[in-house]
């Protein structure tokens, strides 16, 4: 499995779009770290950049770069090579790939801005985002044959978790604040994990407190190490079972 | 050498294979005819594992290919059209072959030196012309000594002199007792190659006969011909079949 791992990483790295994913994800950290003047501040907007960008970028990516390399699939398949560790293998490159260019641009302005649990956090949950949305990827491109369906596919699950989840959570919370639906919330949060570890990061920066009788609730159940290990179950789930989806299907695709 | 068992296949509501029964054996050189869309890659898609029947067995030295893959170790594949990374260099394309294989046997490596590649080893695949791709898919099935060989319209795209080249190494590869596997739509080249035909026509096996038997059945000299009297006496309303007259 390393030797395919390796080339798809190689491949991967000498794309020019990931060196430019690194360098705006490298500019736009240290910028917000620079223009805050204490740093939960620039953690606060560095925390908004990555929650937007990163998923964009890796979903993206991930969906274009599957498709065009439908043809080294095809050349793999005909070779004495399982259709599992093809996949997999596809799976662990772009990853890798993604988490690295995740780790330069932004993890290491983190950790020399803000050398602390939340900054180390922010960093596990930016690489969680990185892989989980390669994995999504893996299950948009997996649907169809049509690479502009595919990239569509991979744009409107953006747009879900990104925008459209959050305005709908805001919807339910007006339609309903006249009935005690704060333990419900915690429970929907764990539906987008775009939300999932925003919450987590809040938690840790004391902005809970702004946040009101919910925030309160969420630190009830975040808070405590027990939240914390189901929300990062969670995430690793929103990983997984995409991947597992993607991989059952392509198990029995034609090529 | 290889068995395929009743095997189905459906794309959507057509029907590409429908029943196919065929058995190959070592030694043999096998022609695939038939008329565009009739499963013929359908059919050795299937043997690769990439295409999957949905019905039917298909067996490779008595093992079901099924869920299986080291048996392609044996197998030297040549597409219709080879599709290559376009950023990938034919000597990167070679060499990440070599090592996925990591296989310590000699390699055959006739077909590279034959063809000239290794001037063009720098040479991205994107800029490469149609034929000079079919020549590295050529190099690439015959590269590891297989035992068995599907080559998928190898001639088409090549230029004369190119084509001439395989067709030698063809030859000399069915003398060492390997299974070939050739569909192809120009039969005059076919001649001197080989050994069965298999006609297919709409997802079916028309019929599986040895060369010989099929040139005295019919009194041709030339197998081109030999097909055309059999379809005329068989379904005098093909017409669009794409066989080659002049020979």
């Amino acid at each position: 499995m390393n030797r395919i791992i390796k080339i798809i990483f190689i491949d991967i790295l000498k794309s020019k779009i990931v060196l430019a994913y690194t360098l705006i994800l490298a500019v736009l950290s240290w910028s917000s770290f620079a223009l805050e003047d204490n740093s939960a501040k620039g953690i606060l907007t560095v925390l908004n950049v990555i929650l937007f960008t990163v998923p964009l970028v890796s979903i993206l990516f991930a969906t274009i770069y599957l498709y065009n390399s439908c043809e080294f699939i095809e050349l793999l398949l005909s070779q004495p090579i399982k259709r599992k560790k093809i996949w997999t293998s596809l799976f662990f490159g772009l990853s890798l790939s993604m988490v690295l260019a995740f780790f330069v641009g932004a993890g290491i302005p983190l950790l020399i801005n803000s050398p602390d649990g939340v900054g180390l956090m922010m960093l596990l949950i930016g690489c969680m985002i990185s892989i989980i949305f390669v994995a999504l990827a893996f299950l948009s491109s997996i649907l169809t044959r049509d690479k502009a369906k595919g990239i569509g596919i991979a744009i409107m699950t953006w747009l879900y978790f990104a925008l459209l989840f959050d305005g709908m959570v805001l919807f339910l919370l007006f339609q309903f604040s006249d009935y005690p639906i704060e333990n419900a919330m915690v429970g929907v949060t764990a539906l987008s994990p775009i939300d999932l570890a925003r919450i987590q990061i809040l938690l840790h920066l004391d902005v809970s407190a702004m946040m009101g009788y919910t925030g309160a609730i969420f630190k009830d159940f975040f808070g405590t190490s027990l939240g914390l290990i189901v929300s990062f179950l969670l995430l690793c789930l929103w990983a997984i079972v995409p991947f597992f989806i993607s991989q059952k299907k392509f198990q029995t695709k034609d090529l | 050498m290889i068995n395929i068992k009743n095997i189905n296949k459906k794309f959507g509501k057509l029907t590409v294979l429908n029943d196919v029964t065929l058995s190959f054996k070592k030694g043999e050189c096998i022609a695939l005819i038939g008329p565009n869309g009739c499963g013929k890659t359908t059919l050795i898609k299937s043997i690769l594992g990439m295409v999957l029947p949905d019905k039917g067995s298909i067996e490779f030295n008595g093992k079901s290919v099924l869920g299986d893959y080291l048996y392609r170790e044996n197998i030297g594949y040549m597409p219709q059209i080879g599709r290559y990374p376009d950023n990938m260099t034919i000597g990167q394309i070679i060499e990440m072959i070599k090592k996925i294989r990591n296989s310590n046997e000699a390699l055959d490596e006739d077909l590279l030196k034959a063809f000239e590649l290794e001037k063009m080893f720098d040479k991205k695949m994107r800029t490469l012309s149609g034929g000079t791709t079919q020549k590295v898919s050529a190099v690439l099935a015959f590269l590891f000594n297989p035992d068995v060989l599907i080559l998928d319209e190898p001639t088409a795209g090549l230029d004369p002199l190119a084509s001439e080249i395989l067709k030698e190494k063809i030859i000399k590869e069915k003398e060492k007792g390997k299974l070939i596997l050739i569909t192809s739509h120009l039969l005059s080249e076919l001649d001197d190659l080989i050994t069965e035909i298999i006609f297919m026509q709409d997802g079916k096996v028309h019929f599986h006969k040895k060369v010989a038997d099929l040139k005295t059945e019919t009194n041709e000299d030339k197998i081109s011909k030999a097909i055309a009297s059999i379809l005329k006496q068989k379904q005098p309303e093909t017409r669009n079949l794409k066989l080659e007259k002049a020979s």
